[in-house]
């Protein structure tokens, strides 16, 4: 047996993290972009604005100037204030359906994973779910619902649940298998404690990964409902309800629809980043080579 | 070998540990939208032996003869399909998840693969001590302990104990994994192919270690492996497993003395000899391992022995005794044990 200076290898989950971080720059600069993003969302009232909701007949349709940063609507709204504003729901709606969907399809996904019944049952209801395109789905589900964020969430978490739950049940079908589990369950390790134990943290990597694309994917998918008219109700500011707006006028006023283009485009690219970051880091055959 | 009785013959002895009869296990094979059962693995298909305390009984074949899944069907990781499974004389094939719990303790397993085998999300300590926490033996300091002592046991550092398992070697991982099945005191232990994935002059030490804890703690152990030499160096008696069956069963010395069975002449002949002016006949078997989901009829071995005749298409080979203790399921072996001669 090599004997190995004890200083060499510390405390290995956060060391790894760490040395990831310093192994993927583009995953630093994902999240400090999204951590601007986040700040901006949280203190938008302190940052120039004005009331998003403000109409003003007579300054409206003003080109971007010093005064109004990224011009004014067709009501005379300013379109950085509302650009800012927007952030919020955008970030919300990210995140909310990220977590729930996750959450979820864990649940589903280890259920399908242990009874066989349901397993059935449940992954032809996922499989006949996932035959409808996403965007489809949650404007169908929009359509039976009121216009509200809450909905919006609720619509796309359900587009977007058969997919974490069949990488649940990969994951959890595979990992039942491995040989870890198997010497857990031969010393009498209880099923909670298998699960709690030795399933449920193997399934934290890939979920992370995937969080972080359904989040990119749910902002795009809001901005998509709220743009053609099935999403955030139009009194509130989101980058789709801001685009949506600026549609019909796009060839006078550009800058209505360009500047929340460039946001959801920048804030999209962050979260990627650090999925892709975050998938190289976790890959175990990646740290296994470490 | 520690000073350990000799217990060569399987039967007679005074305390068998595990008997296992008819053991079978089939896979089905599921096809189509409403998983019609179009056919069956036979993985395991009616194997019996019993195993003495203290004594370690080598399993060998071919990669996917069926060893392994006879490994895990009597440590109730797979349900068997029949066949009963009696450990100090008491039936444990059937028994529910909560009834088998207590007899866990007793049956233990080391898998192969140093690196699957070990949670990567759970520290050594964690690892080693969780059957001791399964069975509520130990907490706090006195789990600390324990495990420590463990660890020193098996040739580790109990400084050791916070690392996680990507920090190890291979052969530190098995030790490992060793520590994990030593933990609960067990009377048996299924090595199932422990150093299969292990350098040489690891396997040695894996081995002794493994020896060693024998001699100490009256271990019985089930040895799975296809490599020979580890399983000679071992064991105390040897079963040699063909597509699903057991085909010979014997001590150590008998099987490699004086193999009864074509097969295991066959895999006898295929053992390398460190000598390299060492002239001896090697018996190259021509042809494929049959497909166990449809194994050939008779003797299973028929499509590949160079002794077959007629009968072994159309005559399933019943386990005889040639002598005492050495069994052998072939046709062709009378208990006069008449010379053979290749057909044709």
């Amino acid at each position: 047996m090599t004997t190995l200076p004890a200083a060499t290898i510390e405390v290995p989950q956060r060391g790894m993290v760490a040395d990831a971080l310093r192994r993927h720059p583009t995953m630093i600069a994902g999240f400090a972009i999204l951590a601007a993003m986040v700040l901006m969302a949280i203190l938008a009232p302190y940052l120039g604005t004005i009331d998003p909701q403000a109409v003003s007949p007579v300054r409206r349709l003003r080109e971007p100037s010093e005064l109004y940063w990224f011009g004014t609507d067709m009501l005379g709204r300013d379109v950085y204030s509302r650009t800012i504003y927007g952030a919020r729901i955008s970030l919300a709606v990210g995140l909310a359906v990220a977590v729930l969907s996750i959450a979820i399809g864990l649940f589903f996904g280890l259920i399908t994973g242990y009874v066989r019944l349901a397993d059935t049952i449940l992954m032809r209801v996922m499989d006949g779910l996932m035959s409808i395109p996403p965007i489809l789905l949650a404007i169908a589900l929009m359509a039976l619902t009121k216009a509200s964020v809450e909905n919006v969430i609720v619509a796309i978490t359900i587009a977007e649940v058969p997919r974490v739950t069949r990488l649940v049940r990969s994951v959890v079908l595979g990992l039942r298998e491995q040989p870890f589990v198997e010497a857990a369950v031969a010393s009498g390790t209880r099923f909670h404690h298998i699960l709690i134990k030795h399933i449920l943290p193997n399934t934290v990597a890939p979920l992370l990964v995937q969080g972080t694309y359904i989040c990119a994917s749910a902002m795009i998918t809001e901005a998509i409902l709220s743009f053609i008219g099935a999403g955030t109700p139009p009194n509130i500011p989101s980058w789709g309800n801001i685009m949506a707006e600026g549609r019909s006028l796009f060839q006078v006023a550009y800058y209505v629809i360009l500047f929340p283009g460039i946001f959801l485009s920048i804030a999209v690219l962050a979260v990627n980043l650090v999925g892709d970051g975050l998938r190289d880091a976790l890959d175990p055959r990646l740290a296994r080579r470490m | 070998m520690g000073g350990l009785p000799r217990m060569a013959e399987g039967r007679g002895m005074t305390s068998p540990l595990l008997q296992v009869a008819g053991l079978k296990k089939y896979f089905p094979v599921r096809k189509g939208l409403l998983s019609r059962t179009v056919g069956q693995v036979y993985a395991v298909d009616d194997i019996a032996f019993t195993l003495n305390k203290g004594e370690t009984l080598g399993l060998v074949g071919e990669s996917g003869c069926g060893k392994s899944t006879a490994g895990k069907t009597i440590l109730r990781l797979i349900e068997p399909t029949a066949g009963t499974i009696r450990v100090n004389g008491e039936r444990i094939d059937g028994l529910t998840r909560a009834a088998m719990r207590p007899w866990r303790r007793e049956l233990q397993v080391v898998f192969q693969d140093p690196y699957s085998s070990l949670n990567p999300r759970m520290s050594a300590g964690d690892v080693v001590g969780e059957p001791l926490v399964n069975y509520g033996l130990a907490a706090g300091a006195a789990l600390k302990e324990k495990v420590a002592g463990l660890f020193a046991r098996v040739g580790l550092r109990p400084e050791q104990m916070q690392r996680y398992p990507h920090e190890f070697s291979g052969g530190q991982r098995q030790r490992i994994g060793i520590a994990r099945a030593l933990a609960l005191n067990p009377s048996l232990i299924v090595c199932d192919e422990p150093v299969s994935a292990l350098d040489v002059s690891v396997q040695a030490q894996v081995i002794n270690l493994l020896m060693d804890l024998q001699g100490e703690f009256g271990l019985s152990y089930l040895f799975i492996a296809h490599d020979l030499a580890v399983v000679e160096h071992i064991s105390h008696r040897i079963a040699v497993m063909y597509l699903g069956k057991i085909v010979e069963l014997t001590d150590k010395r008998s099987l490699f003395a004086n193999p009864q069975h074509p097969y295991t002449e066959a895999l006898l002949s295929a053992v390398p000899v460190p000598d390299p002016k060492a002239r001896r006949k090697r018996i190259i078997l021509t042809g494929d391992v049959p497909s166990p989901i449809n194994p050939p009829s008779g003797c299973r071995f028929h499509t590949r022995c160079p002794y077959a005749e007629a009968r072994c298409k159309v005559e399933e080979p019943a386990m005889r005794e040639l002598r005492p203790g050495h069994f052998v399921a072939c046709h062709l072996r009378n208990v006069d044990a008449a010379a053979l001669k290749p057909a044709g």
